[in-house]
């Protein structure tokens, strides 16, 4: 591959990310991690239900008790737009727009990280009342499934900013647009989990 | 960079091994571990055997039993069966489907190395306080008060190894999806190719669970989590449920490539078409999904109710009939043939009645009411070992002689061969056989002696002489490995002489970039259709001679791996008060591994050219350059 050769938006072909043989390799790829990540989260999820408000006996905390949905569901709307705005940068990235590509991927890192905040925020917020992950049963499944998911933010955060910092200068050829189209695809999996929990977890935690 | 330069040296070699991403190599590594790993398992065996030849032995310990139990049926599953089936896979399906190399050079490398640093932090338990003794199985209500570090070397050791496997399976998914050469349509590949294909599947599928149990089980011992803490609100049967949701699958990875080697083998040793190969692919893929509906059958006694247990007890049963129908496949492409009992092929038939005998207690099993009477005794084990040691470990051996030529180049000696196969046939049904009446006699699984008074003497005394067969038949395997090796007689493309499929087309070994051009497929056994048309080439080609790309060598994974076996013993000593260190090392293993992953993201790594000038060189040499850089 030679990554010295020039794009324009008319010779950039309409499917970048699996224009190569390399690139066709990581979207089937990816799309089969993503099918063993689901399973993961299958696995969290299931655990989460079976010891759902279980602790000590002397244990006070339920999920009816403990959660609170105005700050869940702020959290999910910032998580849901930057999927948005992360569309809006692939968008680009197809028509070989490598600047405004950066520029919404810049936005979507910053809403990225503005939900990692809130729930770190979160997270002390309960450690505080004394729901720690040792606590019981119940916070251990909490912790466990919630933070997985964090983790996997984190993980898209660090991998929008490192594709972002190292092609800044080079912009999109053949060799970074499948990385560019499958960190989109990592972001996009990452929300579609959320919206779960904020079913499962949230929602049924505090109305079911 | 030319390709084709050779290093000579010693040094020079090992540095190849280490940051090799060549399929064949990468095969090669996987088969010495998994060997390694394999006599490691045996030995367990042989003591499990000495301790129980006569009642009331002290060989050795309660205590020491119960490592030793837990460690040769988790070494022998993950350390030793599935990397020895991952070296065929390695080995073979990329030549079968025609293709340069697998889809991801660089994961297959990460793949093997996870695999084993896992390996090796698994058996360091031994030297380090002593090992897991909680089972293979490790169910949460022993494992939680097993005393000392042994279970959290096993759970730590497990999710690194099972990291590696995920990645091989989701790049053999991706290889056989993409890579396959022109005309090589599904419904073409070899059989070998297909079982490979949905093993992977099943790998993809059943080893997350297992990973996550896994992590429950390192979070309650060493971080105080409480997911099966039953004073803490937490419940035992969730690792029961998530061990066999991983487990039960984990037997059809096991089976299902063994199936496809036997499949090669009855087809190239019968001189005839596979019979049946649209059911016989239709029977793999039948097995692979009914595969994840049937883990309660691990759990019949656990009391989950009379609907459950009829569910899957009526599931478990359908799955017989997918493996019946490959039975028939297999007989129906014996009938008629023109048979070589060659070392591979008595194997072949040899596991014919073995797996039959395994498959037919496992039916009985099924049964709920009966599996009552059954469970934890010695029929149990009985029955896994003659579908696991019948079915996948004779596949082994049998793939060790089939395969061998195509991976070193020279030929295992038949009459050793046949040596092995006796010894270690008659002696696997003198030692698994007699202890279906053992359990039916009441003697229960995992006991570590026996009163005389009993009556299990005898019975167990000829199951520890058929042990000592079996290690018989393995020793003299090794003898052969080493006598063909010394002797170093070359082989041909196609030293079997009936080769059906592409592997055989191309020399032994083959050059490290497999086909110098790809091959065009024009049927189902593309290399005997050739043949039979008298093409001496062997195949025909769908591309010119032209420029080859191929991946570059990288010792970025070893690295990565290397920074997991560094943090699994941080999170090992994290709550030990006499090591305040544990916490730093779990950053710096955690940092070695996400570091190297960032220079393997940031660092461009496009791969070379072999040119055409190069290619035409290398074939008038006999076309069978090692790859050496």
């Amino acid at each position: 591959m030679d990554l010295n050769k020039r794009y324009t938006a008319q010779s950039w072909p309409d499917h970048p990310e699996t224009a190569t043989l390399e690139g066709k390799n990581k979207f089937v790829g990816f799309w089969l991690l993503l099918a063993a990540e689901t399973v993961t989260f299958a696995s969290l999820f299931a655990t989460y239900l079976a010891l759902k408000d279980r602790g000590p006996d002397a244990s006070e905390f339920t999920a009816a008790g403990l959660f609170e949905l105005p700050l869940v569901f702020a959290m999910t709307m910032i998580l849901l737009t930057s999927s948005l705005t992360s569309v809006y940068a692939m968008h680009h990235m197809k028509n070989h727009n490598f600047k405004a590509m950066q520029a919404w991927l810049g936005i979507t890192v910053l809403l990225g990280l503005t939900f990692l905040g809130l729930e770190i925020y979160e997270f002390n917020h309960y450690v505080h009342l004394g729901f720690g992950f040792t606590t019981s049963a119940f916070s251990s499944a909490f912790f466990t499934l919630v933070g997985t998911h964090g983790a996997h933010v984190l993980f898209g955060l660090s991998w929008f900013i490192a594709l972002m910092v190292r092609n800044s200068k080079r912009g999109l050829n053949m060799y970074n647009a499948p990385k560019f189209y499958l960190a989109a695809l990592y972001w996009h999996f990452i929300d579609v989990v959320w919206v779960f929990i904020f079913t499962v977890v949230y929602l049924m935690g505090v109305i079911g | 960079m030319s390709s084709l330069a050779q290093k000579k040296g010693f040094g020079a070699f090992i540095w190849d091994y280490l940051t090799t991403v060549d399929h064949k190599k990468i095969a090669i590594l996987y088969l010495i571990s998994g060997g390694f790993f394999f006599l490691v398992g045996g030995l367990e065996a042989m003591m499990i055997r000495i301790q129980l030849m006569k009642a009331g032995n002290d060989f050795l310990s309660a205590g020491l039993y119960n490592e030793i139990i837990t460690m040769h049926g988790t070494t022998m599953i993950f350390l030793a069966a599935m990397p020895l089936l991952l070296a065929f896979m390695n080995a073979v399906m990329p030549l079968q489907i025609g293709a340069r190399d697998v889809a991801f050079p660089f994961l297959n490398s990460l793949g093997f190395w996870l695999f084993f640093f896992g390996g090796i932090f698994l058996n360091l338990s031994w030297f380090m306080g002593g090992a897991p003794d909680a089972g293979w199985t490790n169910y949460a209500s022993l494992a939680l008060a097993s005393e000392g570090h042994g279970i959290d070397f096993y759970s730590l050791g497990l999710t690194i190894s099972g990291f590696g496997t995920l990645i091989a399976g989701i790049n053999f998914l991706v290889t056989i999806i993409n890579m396959r050469a022109p005309g090589m349509t599904y419904m073409r590949m070899p059989l070998f190719t297909w079982t490979t294909f949905v093993a992977s599947a099943l790998i993809l599928l059943a080893f997350p669970p297992l990973t996550i149990g896994l992590f429950f089980m390192v979070f309650d011992r060493l971080f105080d989590a409480n997911f099966f803490v039953v004073e803490m609100g937490g419940n035992t049967i969730i690792w029961e449920h998530l061990f066999w949701i991983f487990g039960h699958p984990e037997v059809y990875i096991l089976i299902l490539p063994a199936f496809g080697i036997f499949s090669e083998i009855f087809a190239i040793f019968s001189r005839k078409r596979l019979f049946g190969y649209t059911a016989l692919v239709f029977a793999t893929i039948l097995i692979g999904f009914y595969g994840f509906m049937v883990w309660a059958h691990h759990m019949f006694t656990v009391g989950l109710g009379p609907t459950a247990n009829a569910v899957f007890a009526l599931a478990t049963m359908i799955i017989a009939v997918p493996t019946g129908i490959k039975i028939f496949n297999w007989l129906l492409t014996i009938w008629g043939g023109s048979i070589s009992f060659t070392v591979p092929m008595i194997y072949a038939v040899a596991f014919i009645p073995s797996f039959v005998a395994g498959g037919v207690t496992g039916v009985m099993q099924a049964m709920a009411p009966l599996d009552y009477q059954l469970h934890d005794s010695y029929f149990i084990v009985a029955h896994f070992h003659y579908v696991i040691v019948g079915g996948v470990v004779l596949g082994i051996l049998a793939g060790t002689h089939l395969y061998w030529p195509k991976m070193f180049g020279t030929m295992l000696s038949e009459k050793l061969g046949m040596i092995t196969f006796w010894f270690f046939f008659i002696g696997f049904h003198l030692t698994f056989f007699i202890q279906h009446f053992l359990g039916l006699m009441g003697m229960p699984r995992r006991v570590y002696t026996f009163g005389a008074d009993q009556g299990w003497d005898l019975f167990n005394m000829i199951s520890s002489v058929g042990a000592l067969f079996m290690a018989i038949g393995v020793l003299v395997l090794l003898v052969n490995v080493v006598l063909t090796q010394v002797k170093n007689v070359r082989v041909g493309n196609d030293p079997w002489g009936d080769g059906r499929t592409l592997e055989w087309a191309i020399p032994s070994p083959p050059p490290f970039y497999n086909f110098a051009q790809t091959p065009l497929v024009r049927g189902l056994d593309t290399y005997w259709i050739e043949k039979m048309e008298g093409n001496k080439e062997g195949m025909v080609y769908a591309e010119p001679l032209g420029d080859v790309h191929m991946p570059n060598g990288s010792i970025i994974p070893l690295i990565m791996s290397f920074g997991m076996f560094v943090a699994a013993f941080g999170a090992l000593y994290f709550l030990d008060d006499t090591k305040p260190w544990a916490l730093a090392v779990l950053i710096i293993g955690l940092g070695i591994t996400f570091g190297s992953m960032l220079v393997r993201s940031l660092k461009d790594d496009l791969g070379f050219h072999i040119t055409k000038e190069e290619l035409i060189e290398d074939a008038k040499r006999g076309g069978n350059t090692d790859g050496l850089k």
